[in-house]
């Protein structure tokens, strides 16, 4: 609405600014606020004068949305486009001097010209709810390289240094060839295994063999299903860190009992007395 | 004119300037003219690196505690890397058969032993290299566990490494028969016993496993096939998927 047209208060006007003013205000920013006082005093003075100044504000505005849209017809199809048009009429109503004239959609799909290049716009509408704003704190953060990467480097180096050292010294071991008719005395599985082969001393093989290593295969994948609890704190994870540590310490057990406290005819033997039948 | 000969620094400087070396070392190279330790080539470093790009470009800087991780994860990978590199040099001298009347596997194992290059060391590194995988990967799920890095959203990467693990077991288990000697088919013939015991498919599980009633030759070739090709081509479909969703979970370590 322009601001000459709109009718005001001018006592308020003038004690608002005088006030404001003094108070130190900026000229713009003083007349600006001086301004919508005296507007809103109006108002509340005389409603009517207010109302029939709006409306007269108005009409002026909507005759000229539709003399832009030119037919009558399609002054006639304005309604009809009901919901498009009415935010064109309110859009009219506060500029009184349109600076662009559109006309009212018409609701006909455009056809192109016969011979035009053929076009395609497209434009998307995105909703507001779609727009995502991500906070996050950045954090104490490094670069991988060099800080992760130099670290891993030197891991490896460590690694394959100690490899290459223990082989060059140690050899693998190599028994005589295969024969399908000697059986050595012990038997033994390889080292990862003899955990399993030393429940075969207390349990039936289907036991030992299948149901025990299946339900711990499973249970292990089940893990992060079964423990719900959101803590990484040790101390709110007791009975998670209770339960896996019993587990790890009965693998760990068996294992050692099964290599080095199991000698021929896999009976008991104190390693230290009777030696060590343990081979990798 | 008189052609002064280039210094050897000059020389490398000029050489790193040719379109053929550009082409090769993307921007962010430390091998490329220009590096500098500033933070973008930094970012461009690990970004523009085949090896590098499993990693983000900054990471927490707890994740850089040894103690948090002990590196069992990437030790672990490097193993297998290792154990391939390693097996591909052993495969060139060793032929799974192991005929009535003269063992070739045997043969070629001592052969091995004896009169190729290196082989002993090579053959000891597969072979330690192996059980150390075996460790390490255990090691991994432990630390993994303890720092109850599978919490959500990490679940399936868990399982994922679960099926890894079993997976590591299968491998050390197949390369266990091949130099074919007492150790082997003995500690073998242990370990497949138990599939014996399985309900309802007992004959079916054994003959798979070993192509026969017992121990023999087409047990020989059927877990060398697994142990070169069947079960790595498994794993490292099995790797690639663990590694991916390290990086859509959130990368390396650490609460999220």
């Amino acid at each position: 609405m322009a601001k000459e047209d709109t009718p005001l208060d001018q006592g308020v006007f003038d004690s608002t600014l005088e006030a404001e003013l003094a108070k130190g205000t900026d000229r713009r920013v003083a007349e600006g606020r001086a301004r919508s006082a005296a507007v809103r005093a109006f108002r509340a003075a005389n409603p009517e004068e207010a109302a029939k100044h709006e409306a007269a504000g108005a009409k002026p505005a909507a005759a000229a949305a539709a003399a832009g849209a030119g037919a009558p017809a399609a002054a006639a199809a304005a309604p009809a486009a009901a919901p498009a048009g009415a935010p064109v009429a309110v859009a009219a109503a506060s500029v009184t001097t349109p600076v662009r004239e559109a006309p009212l959609p018409t609701g006909n799909v455009p056809t192109p010209k016969k011979g035009a290049e053929d076009k395609h716009r497209l434009l998307a509408l995105v909703p507001p709810e779609g727009i995502q704003r991500v906070e996050r704190e950045q954090g104490d953060r490094v670069n991988v390289w060099p800080h992760l990467l130099i670290e891993e480097f030197v891991a490896m180096f460590i690694l394959l240094a100690g490899l290459t050292l223990f082989s060059t010294f140690i050899n693998a071991p190599l028994r005589e060839l295969a024969n399908p008719n000697l059986t050595p005395n012990p038997s033994k599985a390889p080292w990862y295994f003899l955990g399993l082969q030393e429940l075969l001393r207390y349990f039936h093989p289907m036991v030992a063999g299948i149901t025990i290593p299946t339900f711990i295969l499973i249970g292990l994948a089940a893990v992060p299903y079964v423990d719900r609890n959101p803590s990484n704190k040790p101390g709110d994870r007791k009975i998670a860190i209770t339960l896996m540590t019993i587990l790890f310490m009965f693998g760990g057990v068996l294992t050692i009992i099964g290599s080095f406290f199991r000698g021929p005819g896999y009976n008991w033997v104190w390693p230290w007395a009777q030696g060590v039948f343990f081979e990798l | 004119m008189k052609l002064k000969p280039p210094s050897p620094g000059d020389l490398g400087d000029r050489i790193r300037e040719t379109e053929v070396w550009k082409s090769i070392f993307r921007p962010g190279s430390i091998f490329r003219k220009g590096y500098k330790d500033t933070s973008r080539d930094r970012a461009l470093a690990t970004m523009n690196n085949v090896l590098y790009h499993l990693h983000p470009v900054k990471v927490k800087r707890h994740g850089l505690k040894l103690t948090y991780t002990f590196c069992l994860g990437g030790l672990s990978f490097f193993l297998f890397i290792l154990l391939t590199i390693t097996g591909i040099f052993l495969m060139f001298f060793y032929r799974p058969t192991a005929d009535i009347g003269g063992a070739q596997a045997f043969a070629d194992m001592q052969s091995i032993r004896t009169s190729v290059f290196f082989g002993d060391l090579v053959r000891n590194l597969h072979r330690w290299g192996a059980h150390l995988m075996v460790f390490s990967v255990t090691l991994h799920m432990a630390r993994v566990f303890y720092t109850g890095s599978y919490k959500p959203p990490r679940e399936f990467n868990w399982v994922v490494g679960v099926i890894l693990l079993f997976l590591t077991l299968g491998l050390s288990f197949t390369g266990y028969l091949l130099p074919w000697d007492q150790l082997a088919i003995w500690a073998v013939t242990v370990g497949t016993s138990l599939a014996g015991y399985s309900p309802f498919i007992a004959k079916q599980a054994n003959f798979l496993l070993l192509g026969g009633v017992v121990v023999g030759p087409e047990t020989l070739l059927r877990w060398y096939t697994l142990h070169v090709i069947g079960l790595p081509f498994v794993l490292v479909l099995f790797l690639a998927v663990h590694f991916w969703r390290i990086r859509k979970d959130g990368g390396i370590s650490g609460p999220l």
